[in-house]
Formats: structure tokens, C-alpha cells, sequence
């Protein structure tokens, strides 16, 4: 029994609790609170992280209490290495969001108080750690679903114009997918016959093929609809434009990963046989997303629906990673995950940046911005790099392994994935189009009137780039240090992939 | 014929610490561009300083590594553990990668210096000598790497500082478009390199250069691999078909075109090929084929379009187009070839950064005009600038005796006594346009009578920039007999890239060699007859139909627009229509019939208790009648 | 004697059916939904007789406990109503609509 977990879901929301009950009109110290606590959870986290041991048991800092015992729900937490680098991510962005949103909630049109999107900033951290650490399925879908409530009024109360309109379609849309969970996690439980949740015990549970694949669906559809893949795609755009620019890195950056990590999690370990089943299938809707995400991305005119447009083609690679079924692709797409909340994180606080001082997030009302404020259109220039996965930043090395690994799967005999790889590798072509184009659009040309009184980085916009562009570069050489906590879970997950028999696949998980 | 020797672990020493040469620039182009507006004042010192370091490393290494005999010549360095279970991150020290450290930083540093006057004006200066710097490690990296991921990544990173330098003047539309365009076009060769990378590691299992054996591999494989470096080494070397992006490329400062379009990055397709010789040569069919091919193509493509060009940089850009041509064709007939191939690179890097410099010392001189209709007569304004540009000028052309000369030669003659002589031929009339195009431009320049545009003050340059016109000037005339009379280069080289079964030695009174004399007379008279004795027009008269499709880039562009472009912004608008109505209007429709049923469904409710009342009777009487069926059943 | 109960309580039942379906106003509305009440009870009431035990008769009971607390409710709504709207249509009260 280690403590760690509950504390770190714990301190969040206490905060969130202490930031919400402060009294009317001391908005600035709500915001230096909510700092601090996103700070203390970050280093707690590092703290925690460093202690982890990655040749150790697969899940580590385990706790489990009993919650419905009639059930047998537990609260079971524990980290392997894919969660412990998520939540990493997770409490990494948090505090940069925190510091990059200081005066989003000011705005006049926030329908509630600045403590209010403070303490949901709060609320929200706890559900990322805990929806990564949960290791009960019935946990885990708590969590998918209360996740949503927090971003739902982030993007609904201080979010844009269409605010209602794309709350309500991430909403609905979520919670629909989520239902589909729903019902595919009782059948589990009842299927399974072992009046548990936990996820260890109910690998390799489920034998019956047919079974498996309906069940398989259930998680894929609410997976695919959370990450999201194409054709369920349509509500990340609206809702990432619409919503304030910290509260479009924590969707996009992190919520949206849970929808990846729960493929490599639950889909691929619970339902082995079905994951072989559904491969090409999903591996077609990958590589379809690559490519429509990225050809849709260049012919937008709204700079946030751009990103968030790429983002459906990063999350492509992130897919087609975890369904190759190779060591190489997984532990890729896994660092995709990391890597792609730093890069489009920063790719969205960079433009958001830009949106608050020129007051439109149309591509067309800039031009040449690089003049008038350099440092930020440095940032933003990185940024875009970072999301066309320029060699030497961090999102070239998980690219690169996820579409190696890719092409050199022997999953499905040699060279059946060769295709699939060698297609997703033109989007390296579309991603420089998509980016430089913006690009050139926004930052080079002469300098337009409207865009002459911009300012550059204030001193505290700087301390929100300067770790990411830190994040992004070094990792970009030096991704061994993630890679080395990744790769021994990534090895747990394609045993319990390749093995049926259930006695050695509970041993693969680790119990 | 003999294969490259082993790849020795190595430590300590001058070549222990050969990172350093990466390092160092790299940390100058940190320290400029963190530093910001406080480096201003002394940043370009530190840029010329860090670029001079790495030279001295790289002369330091070179000379340790010739006190080593010549089979331990190649020597690696570990650095880390890059990606783990894929690549280690190394660096490759042999007589192939130091040479191509000496040239970059040699040329570099001299092109560091001159841009001190050049850019002196410019408040960005500070700026460009950070990306100068920022390009000459992504370039050291790019050669000096064990490894294929490290070069991809320097690769990439040398597209990076080309992108950054070509938009240095970025408020330009024109240079923030070429800029774009640089990259998203190099982007299409990378695509070939990286699908190159995963075949070789699928098939090979390594991506370091140490382990790879190809030994046992089918043809179809190493054909294949060898087909996808070229589509790589075609983008960075603008070789046909991605050549289109070089001519627009002219719109960054002219140093830039001098370093990085004329003498080092886009030979590093040369230098791609020669490195991953194992793939095209032991072939003998296919991938070298198409290599030579390419090179021949573009050695024509490039000399035609040099011969219309009004603009003096698009000129000689076209015209390093060409060149690199020439090594293309000379790397594509294997260690007979390399040696010249790679001459012929380095050469070329001299006398074609003298051109390029020369050409930026006229601009700087004539109020940064370009158009070479508004030049001519300078010659004794600006002695220095004219006569290392005819120096420059005689090496290009193949003067007997100076650098170009024995290199060009080679290849011609290499060319020539291969497999396909036509190659060989064609290489002949290239070299015959080239001395028509390039006598053109020093005849429009220098001679004639001045038709300046007004106001025009011409001057020459000051020292920082004559100095390091003359010092590649003279590397213009020396080098090259240096490199080749006496197989030096050669012998140097083929540890590191093999030897040939006989070592190929100079002879120039061969046929081809002097029909290549012969021929490039005739095109130096031809230019003389057309542009030094007659009288040049300010305004260019309309060509035929040829002088056109020169000037339109042999349509390159045009092509690129209607096969690519055009079809793509219409598959763009088509994808985002069918993703606002398609995709999302299904997910809207559905909701909105979901919304329109119950508006329907609504209507019931009419507030009438009478009604309700007769809905209710009617329901019961339902249910007692479905009970007594049930009952009678 | 069954039977003819049986058809008196299905008279007024219609009977009573009829005036909630037919009449406007809410006090005849209210006293035929009674009258419907009462036809069930004599039903109950009839059957109790019939089969000589006494769960008709208790319902009956508990139908005209129900009625009249109905009718307490009933009442005071349709005056409450009347009283604001000058009206006891049941036609005239028709806010709860769409």
C-alpha cells in the first residue's frame, strides 16, 4: 500500500475546494493558491517518479480500498510506465496552463467567478491523475466521465462566442461514447464472472472470441470518440477553438490521451484475440485520420481549429503506434502522447497568446507579427516545428518510432504494415505545408496596422514558454530517460497481447 | 575493387572531443539567440569565433588522423544512448567526413567574416550570424554523424537554417513564400530518406553506418533503399524533379546563397550518396543508374536556365544546380567516380562561394541590384571583386590548370568510359553552355559600356569582404590540381568510401577531354559574340520559344503549380467541405433530427384536459382489450 | 342479479365517461370523474356479493376515501382557478401545453 496516488489526486482537490471558498474578489490570490498547489503536485509527482523503479512490478505505488463492496468496486490506483509519464504530462502542463491563463477567466463575458475556472483548473488535475492511475475499471470510467464536467464548464462559461453550442457537443458526444463503456464494462464484470474490477485480474478473463469483440467495441467506439479518431472527430474542433486557449492544451494535451492510453490499456490487454480481430480496421481509421486530419488542417482559417485539425493527425500516429503491435511502435506512440502535449500545447498557448492581444483567431487578420513582437513569434515558430516534428525536438524521435516500428512490424506477416507507414510518412509533407503556411500567413509579410500595436512576451508569458521549448528540445535529444520507464511497460502490454493462455498473461500483468 | 575499411571504436584525443565542431556553433547560436538584443554589439564576433573553433578542431583532427595508417582512418565516438534498442548516438570521424567539416568550416568561416560587411547595415545582423551558426553545426552534424538518424537530423536541421536564412528577410512576401517553399520541397525528398531509413532497419536491423552489411541483401532491396536516398539527396541537392526550389531560394541574403545554396548544403545529396555507396554501387544496376541520370538531367536543366537568367544570383544558382549535377553524375559511377565527384564538391565549393561572394560584393556596390542589364563596365570600379570573379569565372568553366578543370574532367572522363557514354557526352555540351552562360554574366558585368540604373555610386567593397574573395580565389585556382594530379584526393578518400579495381589518374589529352576544350570555346566565342562585342539592351527582348522555357525554369514551376498546387488546394477545399458538411453535418444531422422528433412529439401535448382525458380512455380501453385477448388465448 | 348490477355499473360508468370527455365545465367535469368512481364501486361492490368475501367492499372503501380527498384537493383547485380566471372551462385552463 503506497500513499503517493491518493495524495496526489487528494492535494488538488482540497485545493480546488480552498480556492472555490475564498471569499468574493480575491481573485489574485486564487490564482497564486491554485499555482502553488499545481506546483506542489508537480513536485510531489517528480518526487514520486524518481522512485519508481522501471525493471520493478509492473504496476507500482498500489493502493486499493474497498468502495462497493456489494460489487466488489475498489478504489484501486497504481502507475505502470505508460501512466506514470502521462500523469507526468498531466501535472507538468497543469501549473504552465495555470500561469498561462491568468487573466483568461477575467474576461467580462465568463458567465462565473475567476476562482470558479481556478478551482475547475483544480478539479480537472485530480481527474487526470486519477482516470491514469486508476486500476479498477469501474474507477477508471468514474473518472472518464467525471472528467468531462470540469471541461464542460471551462469551455461553456469562459469559453468564445459558439461556447454553448461546442460544450454541448463535447458533451453529449463524450458521455455517448462513455455509455457505450458503460454497458461494455458491467458485460465485462458479468462475463467475467470474478465479482471484481480490477483490471489485473481481469486480463485474460474473457475467452469467448465473439465476446471479446463485442466488448472490444464498446471500449474502441467511447476510445475512438475521446482521442478522437476520424469520423468521430467533428467536436474537437469546435470545442478547442471555443474553449479558452489553457483549457484547449489541458483537452487536447491530456483528456484527449486517455482516449489513447485506454486503447493500449484496456483494449488491447483485456480483449487480445478481438485487438487482432479489429487491427486492420482501426489501423485503416488511423491512417485515414493522418491524412484527412492533415489535408483538412491546411484549409483552415481559424488558427485553433488548424491545430486542433493537426492534433486529429497526430492522434492518427498515436493510433496506428499502438495497433502495430510492435515494441518499437508502441513505446513510440506512447512518447507521442508526452511529446504531442508539449508541442500542441504550446502550438495552442502561443496562438492563444496571439488571439488575446489581436482579438481574432482568424489566420487572415495577421500579418507579419514577427515585427513587432519577435519572442512570441519565436515561440510560436517552435511550436510549429515542434508539431511538424522537426528532427532535434522531441516529437521527431515518437514519430519516428512510431512509424518504423510501423513498417517493420511482423504483426500481420511481414509487410502488411509497410503500406499503412510508408502513406502516414507523406504526412510529413502536409504537416510543413500546414504549418509553414501558417506560418507565413501569421508571422512573416509586412507588418498589417491592426497587428502593429502588439506587444511581445510579458515576463510571465515567458516563464509559460521557456519550460515547454526546454521540454520540447531536450527531450528531443535526450528521450532516453522516458523512453527507459515506457519501454518495460510497453514489453507487459504485448505479452498480454500475444499470450492466451491466462495464467501467464496474469504473470505478464504483474500480480 | 575494394570495400571501405572497418569503422574502429575510438577515444581520447583531438577526435574524442570531435563534437566540439557541432558544439561549439551550436552554443553560439544559443547563446545569440537567448541572449537577444544584449549580444547585438559583439554577436557577430562570437559567430565568426565559434565557426573559426570548429575549423581549428576540424584541422586538428585531420591531423591526427593522418598520423594514423591508412586502414585505422576510420574511427568512431560513442556519445550516448539516443533512442535505446535503435541508435546510439555516435560521431564517424574518416577521411570523407573530416574533409566535408574542412570545407564547411573553412568556406563557413570565410562566408562568417564576409558577412560582417555585408550585413553590417542590417539591424538584424545579430540574428543572421545566429542562424549561420545554427547551420553550420546542423551541417557538421549532418556529415559527421555515425549514424542515419543523426544525419537525418542534421538534414533536417540545415533545412531548418536554409528555411530560417532564405526568410531572413521575412516582412518580403516573396522571400517568406520561397522560404516556404525551400522547405515544404526538401520536405518531399526527406519523405524518401525516412522511408529509406525504414527499409534499411527492417532489412538491416541497424541504422548505424558500423553494422550495416548489405552483404546477402537481394538487389530489389538495395535498388529500392538506394531509389529512396536519391529522392532525398534530390531535394536537398535541387536535383530534377525537386529542383524548383533553388532558383527562389536566391531571395535570402547573398551569403546565404553563397554557404549554403552554392558550396555545403546542397551538396550533402552528393555527400548522402557517396556515404551510403554500399546501396547503389555493389548494384551496378538500377540505383546508380538512376543516379547518373538525374545528375546528367539536371547538369543540362541547370546550364540551360543559367543561360537566361537576367537576375546575376538566379544565374549562378542555376548554375550550382548544374555542378551538383556533374557530382551526381560522377558519384553514380561508384569509387571510380567518388574521387572526382567529391573534387569536384570541393572545388566547386571554392571558386562557386567566390562567384556567389563576388556577385553580393557587385550588389553591395550597386545599391543591392540584381539585374545584370544594369551592370556592365564595372571592371575598374571594382578591381579586386572583378578579377576573383574571373578567377572564380576561369575555374567554373574548366580554364586549363585551375581547380575546376581537373575535377569537371574527371567526371567527363569517367562519364565517358562507363557503361553509358551518352551520359558522358551530354556532361560535354553541359560543359560547353556552361562556358556560353558564364562568360555571358562576366561580360554583362564588368565589361561593355555601363548601363547603371541611376544613382547608382559603384565602389568596392571594404577588406572584410575582399579578403575572403581572395582567399577563395586562390583555393579557386590551386585546389584542384592539388586534389587530383597527383590522386591525393583519392588515396585519401578510399579508405572511407573503397577503392576502384584501377585508381583513375588524369590525363587530359584524351578525346574527350579535349572535345570538352574544344566545346567550351566555342561557347566562351558564342557569349563573346553575343554579349562583349555587341551592345546589351537594358530590357530583355523577347526570346523564342526556347529563351522562354529557359526563363520560366523549363517550366518547373509551372508543372509543380498544375500537377500539385492546383489539385491540392482543390482537394483541401473539397476535404474541409465534406468535414464541415459531411463528417460534422451527420453528427449535426443526427442531433437535429433527435431535436426535430421531439418538436414533433411535442405538438401532443395540448393542454386540453379533455384530450389527455380521451387519450387515457383510449389507453385503457386498449389495455382491457389486449388483456382479455391475452386471457382468451 | 349479478348481471344487472354489472350493466348499471357500466351505464354510469359510460355515463360518467362521457361528461369528462364531452362537458367544459370543470365542477360537471369533476362530478362525472365521482360518477366514474362510483360505478366501480358498485362493481366491487357487486362481486363482493357474488363470490361472498369481503376485498370488494374494502376496496370500495379505500376508492371513496381516495374520491374524497380528490374531491377536497379538486374543489379548492377549481376555485383557486375560477377565482383568478373568471372561468371554471377546463378548456380556458390550458397553460401546461408545449
Amino acid at each position: 500500500m503506497s500513499l503517493w496516488l491518493p495524495l496526489l489526486i487528494a492535494v488538488p482537490v482540497v485545493g480546488a475546494v480552498l480556492v472555490a471558498l475564498l471569499p468574493k474578489g480575491s481573485d489574485t490570490l486564487a490564482k497564486w493558491l491554485t499555482l502553488a498547489v499545481t506546483l506542489v503536485v508537480l513536485a510531489l509527482t517528480l518526487v514520486m517518479a524518481f522512485q519508481f523503479k522501471p525493471g520493478g512490478d509492473r504496476f507500482q505505488f498500489v493502493f486499493e480500498r474497498d468502495w462497493i463492496p456489494a460489487f466488489g468496486v475498489k478504489f484501486g490506483l497504481g502507475v505502470d510506465g505508460i501512466a506514470l509519464v502521462l500523469i507526468a504530462l498531466s501535472v507538468v502542463l497543469t501549473p504552465i496552463v495555470v500561469a498561462a491563463s491568468w487573466h483568461d477567466a477575467d474576461s467580462p463575458h465568463a458567465k462565473y467567478s475567476v476562482k470558479t475556472y481556478f478551482a475547475l483548473i483544480l478539479a480537472l488535475e485530480a481527474m487526470m491523475i486519477g482516470v491514469f492511475a486508476a486500476t479498477d475499471i469501474f474507477l477508471f470510467y468514474v473518472f472518464f466521465e467525471a472528467m468531462l464536467i470540469p471541461m464542460y464548464f471551462m469551455i461553456g462559461s469562459y469559453g468564445g462566442a459558439q461556447r454553448s453550442y461546442a460544450a454541448i457537443k463535447f458533451l453529449l458526444y463524450s458521455l455517448f461514447g462513455g455509455l457505450l463503456m458503460l454497458v461494455a464494462v458491467i458485460a465485462l464484470y458479468v462475463v467475467a464472472g470474478k465479482n471484481t474490477f480490477m483490471f489485473p485480474q481481469l486480463v485474460g478473463a474473457i475467452q469467448d472470441p465473439t465476446t471479446q469483440k463485442w466488448l472490444f467495441a464498446g471500449f474502441f467506439i467511447a476510445f475512438a470518440i475521446k482521442a478522437p479518431l476520424v469520423p468521430f472527430h467533428t467536436w474537437l474542433p469546435d470545442a478547442a477553438a471555443q474553449a479558452p486557449a489553457g483549457a484547449a492544451v489541458l483537452l487536447v494535451g491530456v483528456l484527449d490521451k486517455v482516449g489513447t492510453f485506454g486503447m493500449l490499456r484496456f483494449c488491447l490487454e483485456l480483449f487480445p484475440d478481438a485487438s487482432k480481430f479489429f487491427t486492420p480496421l482501426a489501423i485503416v481509421l488511423s491512417v485515414v485520420g493522418i491524412i484527412y486530419g492533415a489535408i483538412v488542417a491546411i484549409g483552415q482559417t481559424d488558427m485553433k481549429r488548424l491545430i486542433a485539425y493537426t492534433s486529429i493527425s497526430h492522434f492518427g500516429f498515436i493510433a496506428m503506434g499502438v495497433f502495430a503491435m510492435s515494441q518499437v511502435a508502441q513505446s513510440g506512440a506512447t512518447l507521442y502522447m508526452v511529446n504531442h502535449g508539449f508541442a500542441t500545447g504550446m502550438l495552442f498557448l502561443a496562438a492563444g497568446f496571439l488571439i488575446a492581444r489581436r482579438g481574432s483567431p482568424y489566420i487572415a487578420d495577421y500579418s507579419g507579427a514577427q515585427k513587432v513582437a519577435p519572442l512570441l513569434a519565436g515561440s510560436f515558430f517552435i511550436a510549429g516545428l515542434a508539431g511538424l516534428s522537426l528532427p532535434g525536438l522531441s516529437s521527431f524521435v515518437s514519430e519516428f518510432m512510431v512509424m518504423i516500428g510501423t513498417y517493420s512490424s511482423a504483426a500481420f506477416g511481414s509487410g502488411a504494415l509497410t503500406v499503412a507507414a510508408v502513406i502516414a510518412a507523406t504526412a510529413v509533407i502536409l504537416a510543413a505545408v500546414y504549418i509553414l503556411w501558417m506560418v507565413q500567413r501569421v508571422l512573416h509579410g509586412p507588418t498589417a496596422e491592426s497587428v502593429s500595436g502588439m506587444t511581445d512576451l510579458s515576463g510571465r508569458e515567458k516563464w509559460v514558454v521557456a519550460p515547454l521549448i526546454a521540454l520540447i528540445i531536450g527531450f528531443g535529444f535526450f528521450p532516453k530517460p522516458l523512453l527507459d520507464i515506457i519501454n518495460p511497460a510497453v514489453d507487459h502490454t504485448l505479452t498480454n497481447v500475444k499470450v492466451d493462455n491466462p495464467a501467464v498473461a496474469e504473470k505478464g500483468a504483474g500480480q | 575493387m575494394q570495400t571501405p575499411t572497418d569503422i574502429i571504436p575510438h577515444t581520447g584525443g583531438v577526435i574524442g572531443v570531435a563534437w566540439l565542431m557541432i558544439a561549439l556553433p551550436l552554443l553560439g547560436a544559443a547563446v545569440l539567440l537567448i541572449g537577444g538584443r544584449r549580444t547585438d554589439r559583439w554577436g557577430h564576433l562570437l559567430g565568426v569565433a565559434m565557426s573559426l573553433g570548429s575549423f581549428v578542431v576540424a584541422v586538428l583532427a585531420l591531423v591526427e588522423l593522418l598520423g594514423l595508417g591508412e586502414e585505422q582512418r576510420r574511427r568512431a565516438i560513442e556519445l550516448y544512448d539516443f533512442i535505446p534498442g535503435m541508435v546510439k548516438m555516435g560521431l564517424l570521424v574518416d577521411p570523407l567526413s573530416v574533409s566535408f567539416a574542412l570545407l564547411i568550416t573553412g568556406v563557413g568561416s570565410l562566408i562568417h567574416i564576409y558577412s560582417i560587411g555585408y550585413m553590417a547595415h542590417d539591424p538584424a545582423r545579430r540574428r543572421f550570424f545566429a542562424y549561420l551558426n545554427l547551420f553550420v553545426a546542423a551541417m557538421l552534424l549532418l556529415v559527421l554523424a555515425d549514424n542515419y538518424v543523426g544525419l537525418f537530423i542534421g538534414w533536417e536541421g540545415v533545412g531548418l537554417a536554409s528555411y530560417l536564412l532564405i526568410g531572413f528577410w521575412y516582412f518580403k512576401p516573396s522571400a517568406a513564400v520561397a522560404a516556404k517553399k525551400a522547405f515544404v520541397v526538401n520536405r518531399v525528398g526527406d519523405f524518401g530518406l525516412l522511408v529509406g531509413m525504414f527499409v534499411i532497419w527492417t532489412t538491416f536491423g541497424t541504422l548505424t553506418f558500423k553494422d550495416l552489411d548489405v552483404t546477402g541483401a537481394s538487389n530489389g532491396t538495395l535498388t529500392a533503399i538506394g531509389l529512396l536516398l536519391l529522392l532525398g539527396a534530390c531535394g536537398k541537392s535541387a536535383q530534377i524533379p525537386l529542383q524548383s526550389w533553388l532558383l527562389d531560394a536566391m531571395e535570402g541574403p547573398t551569403p546565404v546563397s553563397a554557404l549554403i545554396h552554392a558550396a555545403t548544403m546542397v551538396t550533402a545529396g552528393v555527400y548522402l550518396v557517396v556515404r551510403s555507396g554500399a546501396f547503389f554501387f555493389p548494384v551496378g544496376s538500377g540505383a546508380s543508374l538512376a543516379v547518373a541520370i538525374v545528375g546528367a538531367a539536371t547538369l543540362l536543366a541547370g546550364a540551360i536556365i543559367g543561360c537566361a537568367k537576367d537576375d546575376i544570383k538566379k544565374g549562378l544558382a542555376g548554375s550550382t544546380m548544374s555542378q551538383i549535377g556533374y557530382m551526381m553524375l560522377g558519384a553514380a559511377f561508384g569509387p571510380v567516380g567518388y574521387a572526382f565527384a567529391i573534387g569536384h564538391l570541393f572545388t566547386h565549393g571554392f571558386f562557386k562561394a567566390d562567384l556567389f561572394l563576388g556577385a553580393g560584393s557587385v550588389m553591395h556596390g550597386m545599391n543591392d541590384e540584381v539585374d545584370m542589364r544594369k551592370y556592365g563596365g564595372l571592371f575598374p570600379k571594382m578591381r579586386i571583386t572583378a578579377i576573383t570573379f574571373i578567377i572564380g569565372y576561369l575555374a567554373i568553366i574548366g580554364f586549363p590548370l585551375l581547380s575546376g578543370y581537373f575535377t569537371k574532367d574527371g567526371i567527363i572522363e569517367t562519364a565517358v568510359h562507363s557503361d553509358y557514354p551518352i551520359l558522358g557526352w551530354l556532361a560535354v555540351l553541359g560543359a560547353g553552355i556552361t562556358g556560353f552562360y558564364m562568360s555571358r554574366m562576366v561580360f554583362m558585368t564588368f565589361f561593355g559600356k555601363p548601363r547603371w540604373a541611376e544613382g547608382a555610386h559603384p565602389h568596392e567593397s571594404p577588406k572584410v569582404m575582399t579578403i575572403p574573395l581572395i582567399i577563395l580565389s586562390i583555393g579557386s585556382i590551386f585546389l584542384g590540381g592539388y586534389l587530383v594530379v597527383n590522386q591525393t584526393l583519392y588515396h585519401w578518400l578510399s579508405p572511407a568510401v573503397g577503392a576502384a579495381a584501377e585508381a583513375p589518374h588524369f590525363d587530359p589529352f584524351t578525346t574527350p577531354g579535349l572535345v570538352t576544350l574544344a566545346v567550351v570555346a566555342a561557347g566562351v566565342l558564342l557569349a563573346w559574340f553575343m554579349y562583349g562585342r555587341a551592345e546589351v539592351p537594358q530590357t530583355a527582348p523577347a526570346g523564342n520559344a526556347l529563351v522562354t522555357f529557359a526563363r520560366r525554369d523549363l517550366y518547373g514551376d509551372a508543372l509543380n503549380e498544375s500537377l500539385f498546387m492546383r489539385p491540392g488546394q482543390w482537394l483541401t477545399r473539397l476535404a474541409v467541405f465534406f468535414d464541415n458538411r459531411g463528417v460534422d453535418g451527420l453528427v449535426n444531422g443526427l442531433a437535429a433530427t433527435i431535436g426535430g422528433s421531439s418538436g414533433r412529439l411535442r405538438r401532443l401535448q395540448t393542454g386540453f384536459a379533455r384530450t389527455y382525458a380521451l387519450s387515457i380512455l383510449f389507453g385503457a380501453a386498449l389495455l382491457t382489450g389486449a388483456l382479455l385477448l391475452v386471457g382468451n388465448l | 342479479m349479478t348481471t344487472e348490477y354489472l350493466v348499471l355499473s357500466g351505464i354510469l360508468f359510460v355515463i360518467g365517461a362521457l361528461g369528462v370527455l364531452i362537458r367544459r365545465n370543470a365542477i360537471v367535469v369533476f362530478m362525472c370523474v365521482e360518477l366514474m368512481l362510483n360505478a366501480c364501486n358498485l362493481a366491487f361492490v357487486t362481486f363482493a356479493r357474488q363470490w361472498g368475501n369481503l376485498d370488494g367492499q374494502i376496496i370500495a372503501f379505500f376508492v371513496m376515501v381516495v374520491a374524497a380527498a380528490e374531491v377536497v384537493v379538486g374543489l379548492a383547485i377549481i376555485v383557486t382557478i375560477f377565482r383568478t380566471r373568471r372561468s371554471a372551462s377546463v378548456d380556458d385552463a390550458n397553460l401546461l401545453k408545449y
